[in-house]
């Protein structure tokens, strides 16, 4: 008897956790949909008060964006909230999101966008592979298809334009930066991401490439920390116990760097401007600039996440007729030093 | 001599000297203990201080692994999940709505009891879904292994956070005027409670009966249902207490999808270490422990040999494979019944 009870209230549980499972799907998408539908209502109605951006066409661009989740890293929590405040109906966009680290969900989500007969559709694939029929459908279907901040593996003919971050240049900014500062020697230790992702690849390339040219230039320790700040503390305090010398980390972001610092903090060496240590990281969080701005770090670059207004920019040219050119946008990065860097760039460029 | 290998502590030792036997051949230096400074008080550094300092959270958590293992005969796979949502809690609590909050918005006491909840209710859900609807341990905690990183992602709105406190930052790193780490303190307070509660309770005993037989232990007046649930409570309070720890060594700064990633798998590795038979019953506390820092000593060992990095996974594998073969039960039978068979034949030539 307990038994079956126990029986019919798991399948009650299941059936109950299968519907909401649905409802919710359901509802998120049917909720855009509500939300944007509204007000382009309305703005269809006085069409005359609606920002000037609009009136060329007389009604909203319909877009629809992918992009990655946006707990994926502070990056993308930045990436995600300009796309958001960027497209909107005083800028005369009627906007839809969906978000998936999954390759695979995101090409439904492009099916679905094409199905709805979107405009345009902003793409930042999860994965570079499997992109081309789905791209195809999407051209037969007149829709333009725009990439940011991630490339993929299809014929450039399938996509209008293409804004990417380059993640060679922003190490090859900050190795430049790096050479600038005259030391006799750079004994460095270097931090990887986590093994093959862009951004790892790009950095080291940059770093490698300059440690292989010039002699002074050496690598102590080189290890991944997968983007991990207990990691990276670890292996840089496993190298001071070594007892090997060195006197630039170089981190492939700020969350290692940070654990890089925190083993240097309880070895006691110092560290920062007028410190015995460079230290380098990536991707411009608040904190991590704030940190240059006190001087406890070196160098911190970018990996700019805010591409909304340059995505703006294609679809403009590309509603005016005109050809996008050049097909691939490269992000322009920056650098913060702890020599030249302000306030105001922490609160401007900080994720 | 058998009797030797037969003891379940037998493997973890094994295992740890003979890593401290590599390290004394290739490089002696690896064991040096220097002073340090640290915020002006002297501290001591050095592999071995890095070793317990950094295995510490695993040590705790594998305190309650044992446990989960032995009653329900299955593991927690959340465990990393859970600990970023515990962390996730207190950094929440602490904050208030500030990003880099100047002063505290409440005593850390209360923010880790608020976290602590949030692990204990984590760990009787899990503990619920096995005890009392029968799930098999491993597809129950798959649910919050899947969502708890995205709970605690929401708790704190995604936000990049950092606490610069100093009372915050004693949890990660040293007390005023004591030299040793306190994680490794905090490690060492829980080891004493819990074998304190093994040796005055029933918890010990009951927990490895229901493990073993559970039918047999219901006819005997023991409540299975609830020893599981208990044991899921505890690794909920241990899942709490490694949270805190972390977060005050990452400052605050927690990022969702990679904090105490794949903590679970050296969690349950050191319960498999330790000799505890991953489908439940008996189980020795002390070997699991070791077994933890023996994961810790693997670790630091390849970080100061400088692995090539996209070797270090396999590295860890292979050594990983063979601790683990070794210390199944039916290998050490046969090594014990191996060296009882070469022991014989000597007797007869004396």
């Amino acid at each position: 008897m307990k038994k079956k009870f126990l029986g019919v209230v798991l399948s009650v549980a299941m059936v109950a956790t299968l519907l909401a499972g649905c409802g919710k799907k359901e509802e998120a998408p049917a909720d855009d949909a509500t939300a944007t539908e509204a007000p382009a209502d309305d703005a269809a109605g006085d069409d005359a008060e609606t920002p000037d951006d609009s009136a060329a066409s007389g009604k909203l661009i319909k877009v629809g964006i992918i992009n990655n989740d946006p707990s994926e890293s502070g990056y993308r929590t930045a990436n995600v909230n300009d796309l958001q405040n960027w497209f909107t109906e005083e800028k005369g966009y009627d906007a839809s999101f969906e978000y998936s680290l999954k390759n695979d969900e995101q090409i439904k989500f492009a099916q679905k966008f094409i199905q709805d007969g979107v405009d345009y559709l902003l793409l930042s694939a999860a994965g570079t592979a499997g992109w081309d029929s789905v791209l195809k459908e999407a051209q037969d279907a007149g829709i333009k298809v725009i990439l940011f901040d991630r490339t993929i593996d299809a014929d450039e003919s399938l996509y209008e334009g293409s804004i990417v971050s380059d993640m060679k240049a922003e190490g090859q900014k900050a190795v430049d930066w790096l050479a600038e500062q005259g030391k006799d020697e750079y004994n460095i230790i270097h931090i990887q991401g986590e093994m093959g992702s862009a951004a790892q690849v790009g950095r080291t390339e940059a770093l490698q490439e300059k440690v292989d040219a010039e002699d002074s230039w050496n690598i102590v320790a080189q290890q991944t920390a997968d983007w991990d700040e207990g990691k990276a503390q670890q292996q840089v305090e496993a190298v001071i116990n070594k007892g090997d010398d060195f006197n630039v980390i170089y981190a492939e972001n700020d969350n290692m760097a940070k654990g890089a610092v925190a083993a240097l903090d309880k070895a006691g060496i110092t560290h920062g401007k007028d410190g015995d240590v460079i230290v380098i990281g990536f991707d411009c969080n608040k904190w991590a600039l704030e940190s240059v701005l006190a001087g406890e770090w070196n160098y911190d670059g970018q990996c700019n996440p805010f591409q909304a207004e340059l995505l703006d920019d294609v679809i403009k040219t590309l509603e005016a007729g005109e050809e996008v050119d050049p097909k691939v946008v490269i992000m322009d990065e920056k650098g913060f030093d702890c020599e030249t860097i302000t306030q105001e760039d922490v609160d401007t460029y900080g994720i | 001599m058998s009797k030797i290998f037969k003891n379940q502590l037998f493997i973890p030792i094994a295992a740890l000297l003979l890593l401290v036997l590599f390290n004394l051949i290739v490089d002696p230096a690896f064991f040096a203990l220097s002073k340090g400074v640290y915020d002006g008080d002297s501290i001591l550094t050095g592999n071995l201080i890095s070793i317990i300092d950094n295995g510490s959270e695993l040590a705790i958590l594998a305190i309650g692994m044992t446990l989960v293992t032995a009653a329900s005969g299955g593991q927690d796979i959340s465990v990393g999940a859970t600990m970023t949502l515990a962390g996730s809690v207190i950094v929440k609590v602490l904050r208030g709505s500030e990003t880099s909050p100047v002063t505290l918005h409440q005593s850390i006491i209360v923010a880790f009891l608020v976290g602590c909840l949030v692990a204990i209710l984590c760990g009787a859900f899990n503990g619920a879904l096995v005890a009392f609807f029968k799930i098999q341990p491993m597809v129950a905690t798959l649910i919050l292994f899947t969502a708890g990183r995205s709970i605690a992602s929401w708790v704190n709105n995604n936000q990049n956070i950092i606490i610069k406190d100093e009372k915050f930052k004693y949890f990660g790193y040293y007390l005023p005027k004591i030299p040793i780490p306190t994680p490794f303190i905090i490690a060492i307070i829980c080891i004493i409670i819990m074998a304190l509660l093994l040796k005055f309770t029933t918890l010990g005993l009951y927990t490895q009966a229901v493990g073993i037989n559970e039918n047999s232990s219901r006819l005997n007046g023991i409540n299975p249902t609830l020893m599981k649930f208990v044991s899921f409570i505890i690794l909920g309070v241990c899942v709490a207490v490694a949270g805190l720890i972390k977060a005050s060594r990452q400052e605050g700064t927690i990022s969702y999808g990679g904090f105490a990633k794949y903590i679970e798998m050296d969690a349950i590795l050191a319960v498999a270490l330790g000799g505890n038979p991953l489908g439940g019953g008996k189980f020795n506390m002390a070997a699991s422990i070791i077994g933890a820092y023996v994961i810790q000593f693997l670790t630091i060992t390849l970080y100061a040999r400088g692995v090539n990095p996209e070797a270090l996974p396999a590295y860890k594998a292979v050594v990983v494979i063979i601790l683990v073969v070794i210390s199944a039960p039916t290998v050490r039978d046969k090594i014990s019944s191996l060296t009882k068979k070469l022991r014989v034949p000597k007797k007869e030539v004396c």
